[in-house]
């Protein structure tokens, strides 16, 4: 049985239509993409999955419990960072269990444990602003990882970094994958990364936007550095630039 | 250092500036330019000070309390009103344009009729510098609520955030600059506030002195009491900027 399981979400904004019948499976400790051009309603799934918007059709289902509309049952990650700037980074990624009600020390000892495992040490009382765009990803990250260990559900979170800070995220997410086992949904306009870190790529295209591919990378995990070198690696790109 | 350098002359510069102009003020005092009846010079508005510092303390003393306390609750009155106008937007329709009304009021004209209605004890007089200090509050607050990031909210939504979590972990600390932007003018209102309603009738408090000195044209202490209430203001503010980099740490510069 699959997590997560998305079926049928039709979902408009007023009058403009942005998803049509989108459905999708997402099983244990798995990695799957969505890719799709900007504009495309990426985002906007996102936040019918987690909740934030009701679809006018469809259902969301985590562990066979329909959550449609219901916020508060899978990690998200938006877009932008979105660390508080008021908040010490400590403070920032203990955030999610405050409100559900943990104490404050307790929850900071929770979170200690993981600081170095996401190569954030000594960041612990430091504010967001002082930090780099790559660190502060990886703040936000954890507060995801934080709030769920289940489902994550990633919006681009590389997007904003350059080319080098972001091979080296790669190169750093995929270790961490492999330690906390979670199953992510991930959007991405890059089709690289998607080749390099997914278990499987949705494809999401047209106005209003529905799954109209499913590219399945067989490459086993650990995957090497040099995989993006490889013969298959390019016969994957080339298939997904055909179906875009 | 060149920095440094900096700072130090920036800083000098209004000291010096001040200098100047009492320099000047008092050169044309003792050369008889102005007349000593219509402006005092500088060092007998000293003198005067000095003469009368205990006097001038008892009366602050009053004033300041008056201040406080009509501040506290002003405060806490213009928390209240933006955090429930923020809360119910039928609230804000129907109490915004009312709010407004009462700042279009001259406070000298309601002045008297608080003292007709309270009698000179002091609650008039709180009650006066509870309507001006209010005001700036609650508008600041709430275009601070308003103004909070919505996917911020949306991120907090997604993790499950109630209403008041929201407005404590979102709303109120991205409102705290514009609080204290407007705490700096109330403290100043609240200030002015007391001593008008103190000419318009009262016992004690640096606005009876004044308009004692009045009546008595003494004119070097009138000059006195208003220094006096300029410094008690420029105090409280320097206060306020204290109080606001206490509680905002995150503001520091990067050190
Ligand atoms: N709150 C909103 N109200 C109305 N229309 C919206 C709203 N948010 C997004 N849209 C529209 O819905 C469409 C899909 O937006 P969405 O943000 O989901 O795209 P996306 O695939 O995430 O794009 P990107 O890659 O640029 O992030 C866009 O055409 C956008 O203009
Ligand atoms: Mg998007």
């Amino acid at each position: 049985m699959a997590e997560l399981e998305v079926s049928g979400i039709t979902f408009a904004y007023e009058e403009t239509p942005v998803l049509s019948d989108v459905s999708l499976k997402l099983h244990e400790h798995e990695l799957v993409s969505i890719l799709g051009a900007s504009g495309c309603g990426k985002t906007t799934l996102f936040h019918v999955i987690a909740g934030l918007h009701k679809p006018q059709q469809g259902k969301v289902v985590l562990n066979g419990r329909d959550i449609t509309g219901c916020p508060g049952q899978i990690s998200y990650m938006m877009q932008k960072d979105l660390l508080l700037p008021y908040r010490t980074i400590e403070d920032n990624v203990i955030l999610p269990l405050l409100l559900k009600g943990e104490k404050k020390k307790e929850a900071r000892e929770k979170a200690s444990l993981y600081f170095e495992e996401f190569g954030l040490e000594g960041t612990q009382r430091k504010y967001p602003r002082q930090l780099s765009g790559g660190m502060r990803q990886r703040a936000a990250l954890l507060r995801t990882y934080m709030f769920s260990r289940e489902v994550a559900l990633l919006d681009e979170p590389f997007s904003a970094l350059d080319t080098l800070t972001k091979s080296e995220m790669h190169r750093w997410y995929l270790d961490v994958m492999d330690k906390i086992h979670m199953s992510t949904l991930f959007i991405t306009h890059d089709i690289d990364e998607a080749i390099l870190l997914s278990d499987r790529i949705c494809l999401l295209t047209g106005k209003p936007g529905r799954v109209t591919e499913e590219i399945v990378i067989k490459e086993p995990r650990p995957r090497k550095r040099e995989f993006n070198l490889t013969e298959e690696f390019l016969e994957y790109k080339r298939r997904i630039l055909e179906r875009l | 250092m060149k920095r440094k350098l900096r700072n130090i002359t920036s800083r000098l510069l209004p000291v010096t500036a001040v200098l100047l102009l009492l320099a000047i003020w008092q050169t044309a005092c003792a050369a008889g330019l102005i007349s000593g009846f219509l402006l005092p010079s500088p060092l007998e508005v000293a003198m005067a000070f000095v003469k009368d510092f205990p006097l001038l303390m008892d009366n602050a003393k009053v004033t300041l309390l008056e201040a406080f306390i009509g501040l506290a609750v002003g405060v806490l009155v213009g928390f209240v009103t933006a955090v429930l106008m923020d809360c119910f937007d039928w609230l804000y329709r129907a109490v915004y344009p009312l709010i407004v009304l009462t700042q279009t009021v001259p406070t000298v004209a309601i002045a008297p009729l608080l003292v007709l209605w309270f009698g000179y004890e002091m609650l008039p007089k709180v009650i006066l510098i509870v309507i001006v200090t209010f005001f700036p509050i609650t508008v600041s607050l709430l275009d601070g609520f308003r103004a909070s990031d919505q996917d911020t909210v949306s991120l907090l939504r997604s993790m499950g955030a109630s209403k008041s979590q929201i407005f404590r972990y979102v709303k109120f600390p991205g409102a705290l600059g514009a609080f204290f932007a407007s705490l700096r003018i109330s403290v100043s209102y609240a200030v002015v506030g007391a001593v008008i309603s103190e000419w318009l009738g009262g016992f004690n408090g640096l606005g009876v002195y004044m308009t004692r000195v009045k009546k008595a044209f003494s004119f070097d202490k009138m000059f006195a009491v208003i220094f006096l209430i300029s410094a008690i203001s420029l105090f409280l503010m320097w206060a306020v900027n204290v109080l606001q980099r206490i509680s905002m740490p995150w503001e520091e510069e990067n050190r």
